[in-house]
């Protein structure tokens, strides 16, 4: 970066500041950009809508609608990290969703003890069935994924006006009900703070387990006044988010909701996705195939069985988003996930993946969901017509790309 | 050299078509440890898909590959390695969003009991490597997209020695890199050799070739056109040989003269 005057030379000296808190921190300066642009977008909301966006009721809704769209991000990662695309995530959760509405209220006695847990494992399977369907015809037959997913995408939606009739489905079994997070389906203010709890546990095990590994293989670790102070805030971060959720009250009974099922869902899926991409073998070798497939081929990966992999984990995330969104709505609509690969995507991109291949992180992934989806349900309180709302979200997809390749030019980060 | 004992490496009569073009031709090249054997011809002579077939990118049509004596059956890269062969590649084999840590064990990285990555584990095991070949690069923890083409080729031949490379493929080491960056590649070759393992050198620069090789294989159209000692030739016959494709004793002096 060469010296210059004017804003841009200040731009560029206020972005060096902030890369360097960032290296000193070890902590990824894009994420940690995220979170600012978050945050701004909730202090923004809040004195737009009159101290409304902050609230406990909507943190929690906002919490809510995110999970869907979240859960597919998380997959969408690693799909566009191995250079693909999948542009069948709508259709494919619809369908999936379709399918266990069928078992659960056509097929299967709704009432019976068992039916929301099969219902629930059908919809997964299959999901994994036709993620493994695409995959095999990307990975196998060398098809691009853009246009198997297309495919994808119009099939799905017409198997599942197929196989429903072009009929809403509908009510839903009880206890799978809950899976959608409706009144009933939190998990209360009790196991929201053992939730809570496991996750500080966790977060102190994950800090003092790398610590520990890095000095024993003599490498430089954080200063200590650091990483305590890192613990603090990702521990101040649990509690607050039980906090929040606790103070929404049950509208009849007054008490504490707690976790909605639907985030606590989204909340191990983005545990088990960050792990398995940041420190599996498999997680290497996506980002590996990302970076130079040619490479990843030659050291030996099966590039193939892992394409074929990463689309069977995408169509069960959609899988586990359709049964969520079918719990939710209490019906299977035929338009059940309509355009939704759009918002997915966007989450995805938003949060840091790179079409080019090879960049982008689960966590991103989240933060970009939560950012699309803040900035909707903002407008949303304000009364902005939807037709604006689209708009503004293609603008803020447009700048989160632009910005991603003025980054990128300067400084490739990865994960 | 010693004549009783095998080659490190012997491919005999290697043949191999894509659809029509007969791009090996009854190729028989040798290699023995501790020698730098340089593979020269025009693009399309059929140097790289030698290479390939030794590293087991591509599969012979026939032919026979010996390592040190035995007949070795080479079907896919992993064979190749298991028999301590290490490519090269002229195109980098690196994955540029990767740390060199992860690059130099990419199919092969060192895991927790837990099964899950060790990176600090791996990290550490390198950096002895690294200092052993005295290759200097700024953080091991930075994708290697960061690095100067000679750093990344240095962690590309680093990968190689990590794993007990015996037979070094070297696909264009030089082609990417500056006459400084070419002088430390240069000096990595000549500390490998030293201990004694045996490299196939794959290169256009005929001026490299030269001052690295302990011999020299000239290939055109898919054929050997012959097998030289370095010490024993000019680069105007090796050129020769390239251009012409004829052997050095087939040369005449108008063929020399039509070189310049």
């Amino acid at each position: 970066m060469t010296e210059g005057a004017g804003p841009r030379a200040q731009g560029a000296r206020a972005a060096g500041t902030f890369r360097r808190v960032a290296a000193v921190l070890e902590v990824d300066a894009r994420l940690l950009a995220m979170f600012a642009v978050l945050a701004a977008i909730a202090v923004g909301f809040e004195f737009a809508t009159g101290g409304f966006f902050l609230t406990a009721r909507n943190l929690f809704n906002l919490s809510l609608q995110t999970s869907v769209v979240a859960i597919m991000a998380t997959g969408m990662v690693l799909v566009i990290v191995s250079r693909h695309i999948d542009l069948s995530v709508g259709s494919l959760m619809g369908l999936a969703g379709m399918f266990a509405a069928v078992f659960q209220v056509w097929i299967f006695p709704i009432g019976a003890g068992y039916n929301w847990i099969v219902t629930l494992l059908i919809c997964i399977a299959f999901g994994a069935l036709l993620g493994a369907f695409q995959g095999y015809w990307i990975a196998y037959r060398a098809l691009p994924s853009f246009i198997v997913t297309l495919a994808g995408l119009l099939a799905w939606r017409g198997a599942s006006w197929l196989i429903s009739g072009g009929v809403t489905i509908s009510p839903m079994d009880e206890t799978f009900q809950k899976l959608g997070g409706g009144l009933e389906g939190t998990i209360g203010e009790t196991w929201s703070w053992v939730v809570g709890g496991l996750g500080i546990i966790g977060i102190v095990f994950f800090f003092v387990q790398s610590r520990l590994r890095k000095q024993r293989y003599g490498f430089k670790v954080r200063p200590l006044a650091v990483e305590l102070g890192l613990i603090a805030i990702a521990c101040a971060a649990v509690v607050g988010f039980v906090m929040t959720m606790n103070a929404y009250l049950h509208p009849i009974r007054k008490t504490p909701q707690g976790i909605p099922i639907p985030v606590l869902i989204l909340i191990v899926i983005v545990i088990v996705m960050s792990l398995m991409a940041r420190i599996t073998r498999f997680g290497r070798y996506v980002y590996a195939m990302g970076g130079n497939p040619e490479a990843a081929e030659l050291a030996g990966i099966d590039v193939k069985k892992m394409t074929l992999l990463i689309f069977v984990i995408s169509g069960i995330l959609c899988a586990i988003a359709g049964a969520v969104s079918i719990a939710r709505l209490n019906a299977s609509p035929t338009s059940l996930g309509q355009l939704a690969e759009l918002n997915v995507i966007a989450a995805a991109v938003i949060g840091g993946a790179s079409l080019s291949g090879g960049v982008g992180t689960v966590a991103g992934a989240i933060l970009g969901a939560l950012i699309m989806q803040s900035l909707q349900n903002g407008m949303l309180l304000m009364g902005i017509t939807s037709a604006i709302q689209q708009m503004v979200s293609a603008g803020v997809l447009l700048l989160a790309v632009w910005f991603d390749v003025v980054y990128q030019k300067r400084r490739l980060l990865v994960r | 050299m010693n004549a009783d004992t095998a080659p490190l490496v012997e491919m005999l009569g290697i043949d191999k078509s894509f659809g029509g073009l007969h791009a090996l031709n009854d190729v028989s090249v040798n290699l023995f440890g501790g020698e730098v054997v340089g593979i020269v011809g025009h693009n399309g002579a059929g140097k790289s898909t030698l290479i390939k077939i030794l590293s087991g990118a591509l599969r012979r049509d026939s032919g026979e590959i010996r390592i040190e004596g035995t007949v070795a059956d080479i079907n896919n890269p992993r064979d190749a390695r298991a028999l301590g062969i290490e490519t090269i590649y002229q195109t980098l084999a690196l994955a540029d969003n990767l740390d060199a840590s992860a690059n130099i064990f990419l199919g092969r990285e060192i895991l927790t009991k837990a099964r899950t990555l060790n990176e600090e584990a791996m990290a550490s095991e390198i950096q002895g490597v690294l200092e052993r070949l005295q290759i200097k690069i700024p953080s091991i923890r930075e994708p290697v997209i960061n690095l100067s083409g000679g750093q990344r080729q240095a962690v590309a031949i680093g990968r190689a020695i990590y794993f007990n490379a015996k037979i070094l493929i070297m696909d264009e080491p030089t082609a990417a890199l500056g006459p400084q960056e070419t002088r430390m590649v240069g000096d990595l070759i000549k500390r490998l050799k030293s201990e004694g393992i045996g490299i196939f050198l794959i290169s256009h620069d005929i001026h490299d070739v030269f001052d690295l090789s302990d011999r020299i294989t000239v290939l055109n159209g898919g054929k050997v056109v012959d097998t030289v000692r370095t010490e024993e030739v000019t680069k105007d016959q090796v050129l020769g040989m390239i251009i012409l494709g004829k052997r050095i004793e087939e040369e005449t002096e108008e063929d020399l003269a039509s070189l310049h």
